[in-house]
């Protein structure tokens, strides 16, 4: 379904992708892994096309979204669902507002089906009390929590996550990748999650990709991956700071 | 040399660059705002923010300069024996020159600020990422509703700033220094011509899209930092004030 070749980025002299080659199985939660500032955000972002490549391809479903024009562009992304690193909720409005946002712009329902769905999504997420409250009087995991039922409201195809346990405790990073399995399972869509936070993401993912200097260095199911003989990879899982991949 | 020469080449491509992708937001917001679906609602809510909120600000304002037009007028027309052209003189500097850009001073103080502030935010916290991802048009969702919302209230508080200024000068003028209240109005009806209020009227929608613009710009490519937002911020302000002295002087020139 997704599939990125050869993709470059570059920002001013810094080249952070250099020649990213992926495939994204279908139906699965595949998790991009790598060391802060690798460029594990850059390459989520290609994948919507937030971000457009200098070169190289980036096809969801056989087109190559890197060169659409905007209408076109548009009508592929309403296959997605984006949960960015700080849930991105619309601040000026209240939680159930946020949710409904994508239904009321994107949708012709009417007022009483958009209430139904958003309040089934909330209650899937655990936030079925807090539709009236606004996204400053939400702690970090209830954001995090609404921006996922933000971005399933539209029963997205594929479902991109930023670092979704960023800056959460343990025990709040745990529950919100078992929501992520959770909806997984019930909706079915193809995730893709850019984490850092090993072992624990494993649990959740299908396939672990290991994004260093600029490219793919592994691609396997998070067993394979643990029995890596690849340095790089044991380098990252043990966290040690001696190896190829560079510490400043 | 060389480097010195690269820098200098590169600093001018920038600012070329800079230039064109701010006249670009301005033809795709401005084209954008006349797409369907219109947001009325929006457009609606940024009236309140950008006219009803501003009105007790420019209402001050307008009714102080007017006092002072009121005394200065009186003080400069005194020394030709013309006291009675006081009406005429105020109305005339408010109407083509002072409610236009004093209000539009106002405006950019008080709401274009707020709106770098509150784009360069989203901006900062992925809140204008999140509206692209989910396939709505930022700049159709936060950009055009606020320029038509700044087209119509504009004129509107130059209006509202006019009068009440034109107010100040006869309180000054008629109840503290005596100019006769007949000759201040008789003045100003034998003066003044629909093409002064038209004038004024033009050149206040015209400020309203350049502050519009200028501070929507600045905060929706604001860079995503706290730095930045205030950066933005400022930029807006300043930015937005000297381009409406520039173009008032287009105007005034093309208009007089």
């Amino acid at each position: 379904m997704i599939r990125v070749t050869n993709l470059h980025k570059s920002f001013r002299s810094q080249h952070v992708l250099r020649g990213v080659n992926l495939e994204f199985a279908t139906g699965k939660i595949t998790t991009i892994v790598g060391t802060s500032g690798c460029g594990k955000t850059v390459l989520l972002r290609h994948l919507n096309a937030l971000l457009r490549p200098d070169e190289g391809e980036v096809f969801v479903d056989g087109v190559d979204i890197a060169k659409l024009p905007q209408k076109e562009l548009y009508e592929i992304r309403a296959k997605f669902g984006v949960l960015f690193q700080g849930a991105a909720l619309l601040d000026s409005m209240s939680v159930f507002d946020n949710v409904a946002f994508p239904l009321r712009e994107k949708t012709k329902s009417k007022e009483p089906e958009i209430r139904k769905k958003v309040e089934e999504r909330l209650e899937q997420v655990g936030l079925g009390e807090m539709g009236r409250k606004f996204p400053a009087e939400l702690s970090g995991g209830m954001k995090k929590r609404a921006g996922l039922a933000r971005a399933l409201i539209m029963d997205p195809e594929i479902v991109l996550f930023d670092e979704p346990t960023t800056g959460l405790d343990p025990v709040l990073a745990t529950s919100i990748h078992q929501l992520i399995a959770r909806t997984h399972t019930t909706f079915g869509f193809t995730g893709v999650l850019v984490s850092h936070t090993i072992p624990q993401v494993f649990g959740i993912s299908d396939y672990i990709a290991m994004l260093a200097d600029g490219v793919i260095k592994e691609l396997s199911s998070p067993e394979v991956f643990c029995a890596s003989q690849n340095p790089v990879v044991q380098q990252f899982i043990q966290g040690k700071t001696e190896g190829p991949i560079q510490v400043l | 040399m060389l480097f010195f020469l690269g820098q200098v080449g590169r600093f001018a491509t920038d600012q070329i660059a800079g230039m064109g992708r701010m006249f670009s937001f301005l033809m795709s917001a401005l084209f954008l705002a006349f797409c369907r679906p219109a947001k009325v609602y929006l457009i609606i809510y940024h009236i309140k923010t950008i006219g009803v909120e501003s009105l007790s600000v420019v209402a001050l304002s307008g009714f102080f300069t007017g006092m002072v037009m009121g005394f200065q007028g009186y003080y400069s027309l005194r020394q030709f024996n013309a006291e009675s052209w006081l009406g005429s003189a105020t109305a005339l500097g408010l109407l083509r020159e002072l409610g236009p850009v004093l209000s539009a001073f106002m405006v950019t103080g008080r709401t274009g600020s707020a709106m770098a502030a509150e784009l360069g935010t989203m901006r900062a916290t992925e809140q204008i990422d999140a509206l692209d991802s989910m396939a709505i048009n930022p700049v159709k969702y936060l950009v055009s509703p606020r320029i038509i919302a700044s087209l119509l209230a504009m004129p509107l508080l130059t209006a509202i700033f006019d009068v009440i200024g034109i107010f100040g000068a006869y309180l000054v003028g008629v109840s503290l220094l005596g100019v006769s209240s007949g000759s201040f109005f008789a003045g100003m009806e034998g003066s003044i011509v629909f093409h002064d209020v038209y004038s004024g009227f033009v050149k206040s929608i015209s400020f309203g899209l350049i502050i519009t613009w200028i501070c929507c710009y600045k905060g929706f490519y604001a860079p995503p930092m706290a730095t930045g937002v205030s950066q933005a911020t400022t930029e807006s302000v300043v930015l937005s004030f000297v381009f409406i002295l520039v173009w008032d002087y287009f105007l005034t020139s093309i208009m007089l």
